[in-house]
């Protein structure tokens, strides 16, 4: 990949590497010769496949760890289910209880939880309006 | 304007050469490895990953060194044939591969999930198609490159059904794996080994021979035999369905 300033007719140079934390990606290049800068942006499916490619744009700074993509990119599980979020959850009839689950996990993840508790699954009932479940 | 090739400084990116780089990376952690052998079929069902484990541990009772990486990264099986319960927390905190019966070692996309757990990626969810396939091929390229297998004599590869995994192992690998290919009897299941054979063969891929499971029972056909005269190949081992340790240990012999 790379950025010719066409008025200059001179390859750009990398400039930086940005990730935001929204699945995108920002790369600036640099005109040596005019000094204009312009910004490649990726939304979040491109962003994804350079990922995949285990590659990094600029450049890597330091060799890969091992594992470093499955680490980084596969969910290797949910959120923790405390005792008493566990004997509540198993009160739920069977035939509805992983539809439930996946419902506490999804909000969790949103939010950053690392353990569902009760109190937890009390919040998202009222945010989420899951009243009964 | 001057086109891509035209602009001769070099790209600071150097997205060819990180490429280069794991390729290399690969070949050097594999290099040791005396050979590199698929089990594969092409057909769903037929019992790859149950002779995969089962050959390994006849190999390792034979004494020879052997590893398992089981490349089928949305139904891992391997853990599971080859019990360790260790297996999971050894391989997440270190490249060392897990341990399992027979001092058999393996690397499995089991042993990074929750029990129960489907193989997902984070990223966005919408048209996943798109890239996972490369994400997957991405984890097989770590799993060959990072995981320090040691001095092996022998690698087998537990590819799940269809021909996806086995191409992309042949771009990661450079060469192309030898082959054992493992069918049951029926000509539905001759049918699509048929076209994995040929895949294999068209990519320069050794055939070792068939090995034709689920022999004895209400399975009829002739499918080990027919491939094995099409593909001028041997059919290595004919497993019943209650096979013995030493049916593993003639098989694992002939490799």
């Amino acid at each position: 990949m790379k950025f010719l300033c066409v008025e200059c007719d001179q390859q750009m140079t990398f400039a930086r590497r940005e990730l935001p934390g929204d699945g995108t990606l920002a790369a600036t290049f640099k005109c040596p010769k005019c000094g204009r800068v312009v910004a490649m942006l990726t939304n979040p499916m491109e962003t994804q496949l350079v990922s995949s490619l285990g590659v990094e744009i600029g450049g890597r700074t330091v060799p890969a760890e091992p594992f470093e993509m499955v680490r980084a990119n596969v969910v290797t599980g949910g959120p923790a289910w405390s005792g008493d979020a566990q004997e509540r959850l198993a009160r739920v009839p069977s035939f509805v209880r992983g539809m439930v689950k996946k419902i506490y996990a999804d909000y969790a993840r949103e939010h950053g939880i690392t353990e569902i508790t009760p109190a937890i699954m009390d919040n998202a009932r009222t945010e989420l309006g899951l009243e009964g479940m | 304007m001057r086109t891509y090739h035209q602009l001769t400084d070099p790209d600071r990116s150097g997205l060819g050469d990180q490429i280069g780089a794991q390729r290399k990376r690969v070949a050097e952690r594999l290099a040791a490895v005396r050979r590199i052998v698929a089990v594969m079929s092409g057909k769903g069902g037929v019992g790859k990953s149950y002779v995969t484990a089962h050959l390994a541990r006849g190999l390792a009772r034979a004494g020879r060194s052997v590893g398992v990486l089981d490349a089928d990264l949305n139904g891992p099986t391997i853990p599971g044939l080859l019990r360790d319960s260790d297996a999971r927390r050894a391989t997440q905190e270190s490249p060392e591969p897990a341990s399992g019966l027979d001092g058999v070692k393996y690397v499995s996309m089991g042993q990074f999930l929750e029990e129960g757990s489907p193989l997902s990626f984070k990223g966005p969810t919408a048209e996943s198609f798109v890239w996972r396939g490369a994400m997957e091929a991405a984890a097989l390229r770590e799993f060959l490159g990072d995981v320090e297998w040691g001095d092996l004599e022998v690698l087998l590869l537990d590819l799940p059904p269809g021909m996806q995994r086995y191409i992309e192992l042949c771009d990661i690998l450079g060469n192309p794996p030898s082959v054992l290919t493992v069918t049951i009897p029926t000509p539905e299941s001759r049918d699509a080994v048929r076209r994995a054979m040929r895949a294999a063969v068209d990519h320069g891929s050794e055939l070792l021979g068939i090995v034709e499971n689920m022999v004895g029972g209400e399975l009829k056909g002739t499918a080990g035999d027919d491939l094995a005269a099409e593909f001028a190949t041997a059919v290595v081992a004919r497993i019943p369905w209650h096979p013995t340790p030493d049916t593993w240990n003639r098989l694992a012999a002939q490799l």
